[in-house]
Protein backbone atom coordinates (compact mmCIF):
# COMPACT_ATOMS: atom_id res chain seq x y z
CA UNK A 1 0.00 0.00 0.00
CA UNK A 2 1.64 3.17 -0.77
CA UNK A 3 1.56 6.02 1.75
CA UNK A 4 0.63 9.10 -0.47
CA UNK A 5 -0.06 12.46 0.96
CA UNK A 6 -2.69 14.44 -0.94
CA UNK A 7 -1.47 18.13 -1.80
CA UNK A 8 -3.41 21.07 -2.89
CA UNK A 9 -3.09 22.25 -6.39
CA UNK A 10 -0.71 25.23 -5.16
CA UNK A 11 1.51 22.01 -3.54
CA UNK A 12 0.69 22.88 0.10
CA UNK A 13 -1.12 19.94 2.82
CA UNK A 14 -3.40 22.77 3.27
CA UNK A 15 -5.80 25.21 1.05
CA UNK A 16 -4.41 28.60 0.71
CA UNK A 17 -6.35 31.52 1.88
CA UNK A 18 -5.12 35.06 1.57
CA UNK A 19 -6.99 38.24 2.48
CA UNK A 20 -5.77 41.25 0.90
CA UNK A 21 -8.11 44.36 2.00
CA UNK A 22 -11.26 43.26 1.82
CA UNK A 23 -11.20 40.64 -0.45
CA UNK A 24 -10.17 36.75 0.10
CA UNK A 25 -8.82 34.89 -2.29
CA UNK A 26 -8.96 31.16 -1.23
CA UNK A 27 -8.08 27.82 -2.79
CA UNK A 28 -10.72 25.10 -3.25
CA UNK A 29 -9.33 22.22 -3.76
CA UNK A 30 -12.67 19.81 -3.07
CA UNK A 31 -14.54 19.67 -6.34
CA UNK A 32 -15.58 16.69 -8.63
CA UNK A 33 -15.67 18.38 -12.65
CA UNK A 34 -16.89 16.33 -15.31
CA UNK A 35 -17.72 17.57 -19.11
CA UNK A 36 -20.08 16.72 -21.02
CA UNK A 37 -20.81 17.11 -24.42
CA UNK A 38 -23.41 16.05 -26.60
CA UNK A 39 -23.29 14.19 -29.57
CA UNK A 40 -24.59 15.74 -33.15
CA UNK A 41 -28.27 14.94 -33.44
CA UNK A 42 -28.28 13.91 -29.52
CA UNK A 43 -28.56 17.34 -28.49
CA UNK A 44 -31.91 17.24 -26.69
CA UNK A 45 -31.93 13.51 -25.67
CA UNK A 46 -28.99 14.33 -23.38
CA UNK A 47 -30.07 17.27 -22.21
CA UNK A 48 -33.48 15.05 -21.02
CA UNK A 49 -31.26 12.38 -19.93
CA UNK A 50 -28.76 14.63 -17.51
CA UNK A 51 -32.20 16.37 -16.25
CA UNK A 52 -33.91 12.99 -15.07
CA UNK A 53 -30.75 11.30 -14.31
CA UNK A 54 -28.88 13.77 -12.64
CA UNK A 55 -31.65 16.27 -11.38
CA UNK A 56 -29.57 19.27 -13.01
CA UNK A 57 -31.40 21.46 -15.05
CA UNK A 58 -28.96 22.40 -18.47
CA UNK A 59 -27.65 25.75 -17.94
CA UNK A 60 -28.51 28.07 -20.95
CA UNK A 61 -25.69 30.44 -22.95
CA UNK A 62 -23.23 31.50 -20.67
CA UNK A 63 -25.13 30.64 -17.07
CA UNK A 64 -24.58 28.63 -14.39
CA UNK A 65 -27.20 26.41 -12.45
CA UNK A 66 -27.21 24.61 -9.03
CA UNK A 67 -29.08 21.72 -7.82
CA UNK A 68 -28.85 20.26 -4.39
CA UNK A 69 -25.44 18.36 -4.72
CA UNK A 70 -24.93 19.53 -8.36
CA UNK A 71 -24.29 22.83 -10.10
CA UNK A 72 -23.77 23.03 -13.95
CA UNK A 73 -22.05 25.74 -16.34
CA UNK A 74 -22.38 26.46 -20.23
CA UNK A 75 -18.64 26.15 -21.98
CA UNK A 76 -19.84 26.26 -25.36
CA UNK A 77 -22.75 24.85 -27.82
CA UNK A 78 -23.97 21.81 -26.33
CA UNK A 79 -20.89 20.97 -23.67
CA UNK A 80 -21.41 21.50 -20.22
CA UNK A 81 -19.25 21.27 -16.91
CA UNK A 82 -21.00 19.54 -14.57
CA UNK A 83 -19.56 20.41 -10.58
CA UNK A 84 -20.15 18.46 -7.69
CA UNK A 85 -18.26 18.36 -3.97
CA UNK A 86 -15.92 15.44 -4.26
CA UNK A 87 -17.09 14.51 -0.49
CA UNK A 88 -20.58 13.76 -2.46
CA UNK A 89 -19.97 12.43 -5.75
CA UNK A 90 -16.26 11.62 -5.76
CA UNK A 91 -17.30 9.47 -8.85
CA UNK A 92 -19.05 12.33 -10.91
CA UNK A 93 -18.13 11.41 -14.35
CA UNK A 94 -19.38 7.97 -14.19
CA UNK A 95 -22.23 8.83 -13.07
CA UNK A 96 -22.86 11.50 -16.01
CA UNK A 97 -21.81 8.80 -18.33
CA UNK A 98 -24.34 6.35 -16.75
CA UNK A 99 -27.47 8.64 -16.95
CA UNK A 100 -26.64 10.13 -20.70
CA UNK A 101 -25.07 7.08 -22.25
CA UNK A 102 -24.56 6.96 -26.08
CA UNK A 103 -26.04 10.80 -26.24
CA UNK A 104 -23.57 12.01 -24.95
CA UNK A 105 -19.01 11.82 -24.65
CA UNK A 106 -17.92 12.59 -20.74
CA UNK A 107 -14.47 13.50 -19.84
CA UNK A 108 -13.80 13.49 -16.05
CA UNK A 109 -11.80 16.85 -15.34
CA UNK A 110 -11.39 16.95 -12.07
CA UNK A 111 -7.71 16.60 -12.35
CA UNK A 112 -7.46 19.70 -14.92
CA UNK A 113 -7.96 22.42 -12.92
CA UNK A 114 -7.22 24.80 -10.07
CA UNK A 115 -10.61 26.10 -8.39
CA UNK A 116 -10.04 29.79 -6.15
CA UNK A 117 -12.91 31.88 -4.62
CA UNK A 118 -13.11 35.41 -4.39
CA UNK A 119 -15.09 36.53 -1.57
CA UNK A 120 -15.85 39.97 0.20
CA UNK A 121 -16.21 43.60 -1.55
CA UNK A 122 -15.26 45.29 -4.38
CA UNK A 123 -14.64 42.33 -6.58
CA UNK A 124 -14.94 43.40 -9.63
CA UNK A 125 -12.88 46.28 -9.04
CA UNK A 126 -10.02 43.37 -9.12
CA UNK A 127 -11.47 41.74 -11.72
CA UNK A 128 -11.39 44.50 -14.08
CA UNK A 129 -7.52 44.35 -13.79
CA UNK A 130 -7.24 40.57 -14.68
CA UNK A 131 -9.76 39.80 -17.66
CA UNK A 132 -12.23 41.65 -20.16
CA UNK A 133 -15.41 40.80 -18.62
CA UNK A 134 -17.25 43.20 -17.35
CA UNK A 135 -18.22 42.53 -13.83
CA UNK A 136 -20.03 45.22 -13.05
CA UNK A 137 -22.44 44.16 -15.70
CA UNK A 138 -22.46 40.38 -15.29
CA UNK A 139 -25.62 39.11 -13.36
CA UNK A 140 -25.23 36.18 -10.62
CA UNK A 141 -25.58 33.02 -12.39
CA UNK A 142 -23.44 33.90 -15.26
CA UNK A 143 -20.53 31.87 -16.54
CA UNK A 144 -17.50 32.02 -18.98
CA UNK A 145 -14.30 31.36 -20.07
CA UNK A 146 -12.01 34.14 -20.43
CA UNK A 147 -8.29 34.97 -20.40
CA UNK A 148 -6.47 35.98 -16.76
CA UNK A 149 -2.98 36.57 -17.58
CA UNK A 150 -2.62 34.83 -20.92
CA UNK A 151 -4.17 31.60 -18.81
CA UNK A 152 -7.63 30.22 -20.39
CA UNK A 153 -10.11 30.76 -17.04
CA UNK A 154 -13.59 29.93 -16.08
CA UNK A 155 -15.36 32.71 -14.63
CA UNK A 156 -18.65 32.11 -12.78
CA UNK A 157 -20.23 35.17 -10.94
CA UNK A 158 -22.09 33.86 -7.71
CA UNK A 159 -24.48 36.31 -5.64
CA UNK A 160 -21.46 36.81 -2.68
CA UNK A 161 -18.65 35.97 -4.89
CA UNK A 162 -16.94 34.93 -8.12
CA UNK A 163 -15.32 31.05 -8.52
CA UNK A 164 -12.67 31.02 -10.53
CA UNK A 165 -11.03 28.00 -12.80
CA UNK A 166 -7.61 27.89 -14.07
CA UNK A 167 -5.66 25.38 -15.44
CA UNK A 168 -4.33 23.38 -12.47
CA UNK A 169 -0.85 23.34 -13.95
CA UNK A 170 -0.28 26.98 -13.92
CA UNK A 171 -2.43 27.37 -10.54
CA UNK A 172 0.85 29.36 -8.64
CA UNK A 173 0.97 31.63 -11.86
CA UNK A 174 -2.89 31.85 -11.76
CA UNK A 175 -2.47 32.79 -7.85
CA UNK A 176 0.45 35.36 -8.33
CA UNK A 177 -1.60 37.25 -10.71
CA UNK A 178 -4.76 37.17 -8.56
CA UNK A 179 -2.38 38.36 -5.72
CA UNK A 180 -0.84 41.09 -7.37
CA UNK A 181 -4.23 42.10 -9.13
CA UNK A 182 -5.87 42.36 -5.50
CA UNK A 183 -2.57 43.94 -3.80
CA UNK A 184 -2.62 47.02 -6.74
CA UNK A 185 -6.43 47.54 -5.86
CA UNK A 186 -5.75 47.82 -2.11
CA UNK B 1 -11.49 44.96 -32.71
CA UNK B 2 -14.68 43.37 -31.00
CA UNK B 3 -16.44 40.20 -32.24
CA UNK B 4 -20.08 40.29 -32.17
CA UNK B 5 -20.21 37.06 -31.06
CA UNK B 6 -23.37 35.13 -32.03
CA UNK B 7 -24.02 33.70 -28.93
CA UNK B 8 -22.13 35.78 -26.20
CA UNK B 9 -22.35 39.55 -27.77
CA UNK B 10 -19.38 41.54 -27.73
CA UNK B 11 -16.03 40.00 -27.01
CA UNK B 12 -12.40 41.34 -28.21
CA UNK B 13 -10.77 39.81 -30.98
CA UNK B 14 -7.75 39.17 -28.31
CA UNK B 15 -9.89 35.92 -27.39
CA UNK B 16 -10.00 34.77 -31.01
CA UNK B 17 -7.61 32.90 -33.54
CA UNK B 18 -7.77 33.75 -36.80
CA UNK B 19 -8.08 31.11 -39.52
CA UNK B 20 -8.40 32.01 -42.69
CA UNK B 21 -11.11 32.49 -45.90
CA UNK B 22 -14.35 30.97 -44.47
CA UNK B 23 -14.45 28.39 -47.63
CA UNK B 24 -12.22 25.90 -45.87
CA UNK B 25 -14.81 24.51 -44.14
CA UNK B 26 -16.02 23.70 -47.79
CA UNK B 27 -13.26 20.63 -48.53
CA UNK B 28 -14.09 18.77 -51.71
CA UNK B 29 -14.87 15.01 -52.37
CA UNK B 30 -11.32 13.15 -52.53
CA UNK B 31 -13.29 10.74 -54.40
CA UNK B 32 -15.03 12.84 -57.06
CA UNK B 33 -13.63 12.51 -60.77
CA UNK B 34 -12.37 15.89 -60.30
CA UNK B 35 -11.02 15.73 -56.76
CA UNK B 36 -7.37 17.07 -58.27
CA UNK B 37 -8.65 19.97 -59.85
CA UNK B 38 -10.91 21.00 -56.66
CA UNK B 39 -8.54 20.31 -54.43
CA UNK B 40 -5.70 22.57 -55.99
CA UNK B 41 -8.53 25.33 -56.28
CA UNK B 42 -9.06 24.69 -52.45
CA UNK B 43 -5.41 24.34 -51.50
CA UNK B 44 -4.29 27.55 -53.38
CA UNK B 45 -6.56 29.86 -54.85
CA UNK B 46 -7.83 32.43 -52.68
CA UNK B 47 -10.06 35.74 -53.53
CA UNK B 48 -7.89 38.74 -51.72
CA UNK B 49 -10.41 41.09 -51.31
CA UNK B 50 -9.67 45.13 -50.60
CA UNK B 51 -13.57 44.56 -49.16
CA UNK B 52 -15.49 42.34 -47.64
CA UNK B 53 -13.37 39.13 -46.89
CA UNK B 54 -15.86 36.02 -45.31
CA UNK B 55 -13.37 34.28 -42.79
CA UNK B 56 -12.87 31.59 -39.75
CA UNK B 57 -12.12 32.57 -36.76
CA UNK B 58 -12.09 30.35 -33.48
CA UNK B 59 -13.07 31.71 -29.72
CA UNK B 60 -10.39 29.81 -28.07
CA UNK B 61 -10.28 31.76 -25.21
CA UNK B 62 -13.75 31.40 -25.17
CA UNK B 63 -16.71 29.22 -26.00
CA UNK B 64 -14.30 27.40 -28.39
CA UNK B 65 -17.14 27.93 -31.32
CA UNK B 66 -15.49 28.66 -35.03
CA UNK B 67 -16.91 31.39 -36.34
CA UNK B 68 -17.71 32.86 -39.87
CA UNK B 69 -17.10 36.44 -39.56
CA UNK B 70 -17.55 39.24 -42.46
CA UNK B 71 -14.82 41.55 -42.61
CA UNK B 72 -13.98 45.10 -44.08
CA UNK B 73 -10.00 44.14 -45.12
CA UNK B 74 -9.46 47.60 -45.71
CA UNK B 75 -11.54 49.11 -42.55
CA UNK B 76 -11.69 46.27 -40.33
CA UNK B 77 -15.33 47.17 -40.39
CA UNK B 78 -17.07 43.70 -38.94
CA UNK B 79 -20.51 43.42 -40.77
CA UNK B 80 -21.82 40.07 -40.11
CA UNK B 81 -21.13 37.27 -37.80
CA UNK B 82 -22.23 33.66 -37.98
CA UNK B 83 -21.73 30.30 -36.35
CA UNK B 84 -19.47 28.24 -38.95
CA UNK B 85 -21.89 25.39 -38.33
CA UNK B 86 -24.94 27.27 -39.21
CA UNK B 87 -23.01 28.51 -42.57
CA UNK B 88 -21.77 25.48 -43.28
CA UNK B 89 -25.60 23.68 -43.03
CA UNK B 90 -27.52 26.54 -45.22
CA UNK B 91 -24.73 25.57 -48.31
CA UNK B 92 -26.37 22.14 -47.63
CA UNK B 93 -23.64 19.88 -45.34
CA UNK B 94 -25.42 17.88 -42.42
CA UNK B 95 -22.71 19.87 -39.61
Amino acid sequence: MHDLVPMTALGASHPRSDTIGPVTITESPDWALASVAARLGQEANCQTALEKGLGVKVPGIAAYVSAETLAAFWIGPHVWMLEASYATRPDLAVQIKSACADTASVTDQTGAWVRFDLTGESLSRVMERLCNLDMGKLQPGHARRTLIEHLSCFVIRHAESITLYGPRSAAQSLHHSLITAAKSVF
Amino acid sequence: MIINHPLLGPCDAQEFVYKGDFRLIDRPDGMAESAEAAFFDYLYLRENPAGAHRELWFHEQGDRSWLVVTRNTVTHEITNVELARDVARSMGRSR
